[in-house]
């Protein structure tokens, strides 16, 4: 199993949960089975063409998954993903 | 580097840090901070700062202070529901620590005017609320080669990272090309925030910039830090520098500031 980090602004789609987990050989197979589990959820994360929206980061344990092999990085048992949207807020106003 | 009996009295609580010392608290004497935004992460930013001896501290803002900012932007009081936040900021600054220059901008930042601020400090703390505002901070920061201590909050969730791209490090970019479109997210207003997270954010990023006046400890340069308030992790992950960078990167696009019309109060 892996462990996915969902962060605050799509919890609306796990449930409200912050982890869940996945199966899968690869990111991009995690992704297609997340969205499985928890449909919409590969719309929010991908743009039209599949990839991963530019203001959206993947992490595979501490590492960006950009700077590896994007969503043909292999995972494996044990994993931990996390999903890291910009935000922007200072709440200021 | 010479001190008053008083500013010795204040500040004995940190000189007597050997990572401060005498020579630390000149440092921070001589240092000089913009800090954009004077709201949730700025208020804290702005006090410790001026808490610490940080000599001069620019606040820019162009709102007034409202009931509803109280909650979370502690460096207004209810007296000054109505006041431009930079005039009440710079009066709680004041009376906190008048050894401190405080100069205000009451004015939003802008493409316009970010240029010519720069150069009268030495580095800049990001408390905007806007991504806008964020990714022109960032540009601007890089052209100029001024550091950049980053903090912003969503809900319970906050994020931190160091910004030295002129010192080979990533810049903001290379974390997230672009900013989202409108519309994907919705603002703070929308979507609450715990004013504790905002507090949390602000005092991390202050922190980070002693360190980097202190020239001390280890930075965010080259990770962003990841918080959960609810639940309560901390997590560290690598941000490398992107040779594919549209600003910072080997063939950059970005030569030039732009204002992100499609601004985002996400």
């Amino acid at each position: 199993m892996i462990t996915i980090r969902i962060p605050t602004p799509l919890r609306s789609m796990t449930g409200g949960k912050s982890e869940i987990e996945g199966k899968g050989a690869s990111i991009g197979e995690l992704i297609e089975q997340m969205n499985a589990d928890h449909p919409g959820l590969k719309d929010r994360l991908c743009d039209e063409q599949g990839e991963i929206r530019r203001f959206i980061n993947v992490y595979l344990n501490e590492e960006d998954i950009r700077f590896l092999t994007g969503k043909d990085t292999p995972v494996k048992d044990g994993d931990e993903v996390s999903i890291v949207p910009a935000i922007a807020g200072g709440a200021h106003d | 580097m010479e001190f008053t009996e008083s500013e010795l009295e204040r500040y004995s609580r940190q000189i007597i840090l050997k990572e401060v010392g005498g020579r630390g608290q000149y440092a921070l004497k001589r240092a000089r901070a913009l800090v954009v935004g004077a709201g949730g992460l700025g208020s804290p930013i702005a006090m410790y700062l001026g808490a610490a001896g940080v000599g001069t501290i620019g606040l820019i803002d162009g709102d007034a202070v409202d009931l509803s900012n109280l909650q979370r932007q502690v460096l207004h009081t209810t007296p000054h529901v109505g006041m431009p936040k930079v005039e009440s900021g710079r009066q709680l600054l004041e009376a906190l620590n008048p050894d401190v220059r405080v100069t205000t901008y009451q004015e939003p930042l802008d493409a316009g005017n970010i240029m010519t601020l720069l150069p009268d400090y030495d580095l800049v703390l990001d408390g905007s609320d806007n991504f806008g505002t964020r990714f022109l901070v960032n540009d601007a920061c890089f052209f100029a080669r001024k550091t950049l201590i980053s903090g912003s909050i969503f809900r319970f969730e906050g994020q931190l990272a160091t910004i030295k791209p002129h010192e080979g490090h990533p810049c903001y970019r290379c974390l997230y090309p672009e900013p989202p479109p409108a519309g994907l997210v919705p603002n703070c207003q929308e979507a609450g925030v715990l004013g504790v997270l905002a507090g949390t954010i602000g005092v991390l990023q202050a922190n980070e910039a002693i360190k980097e006046i202190l020239k001390t400890g280890e930075t965010l340069a080259n990770h962003l830090l990841i918080y959960d308030a609810l639940d309560m992790t901390f997590r560290k992950v690598r941000r490398p520098k992107d040779p594919r960078c549209p600003l910072c990167g080997t063939a950059p696009t970005i030569t030039a500031l732009e204002e992100h019309h499609v601004s985002c109060r996400l």
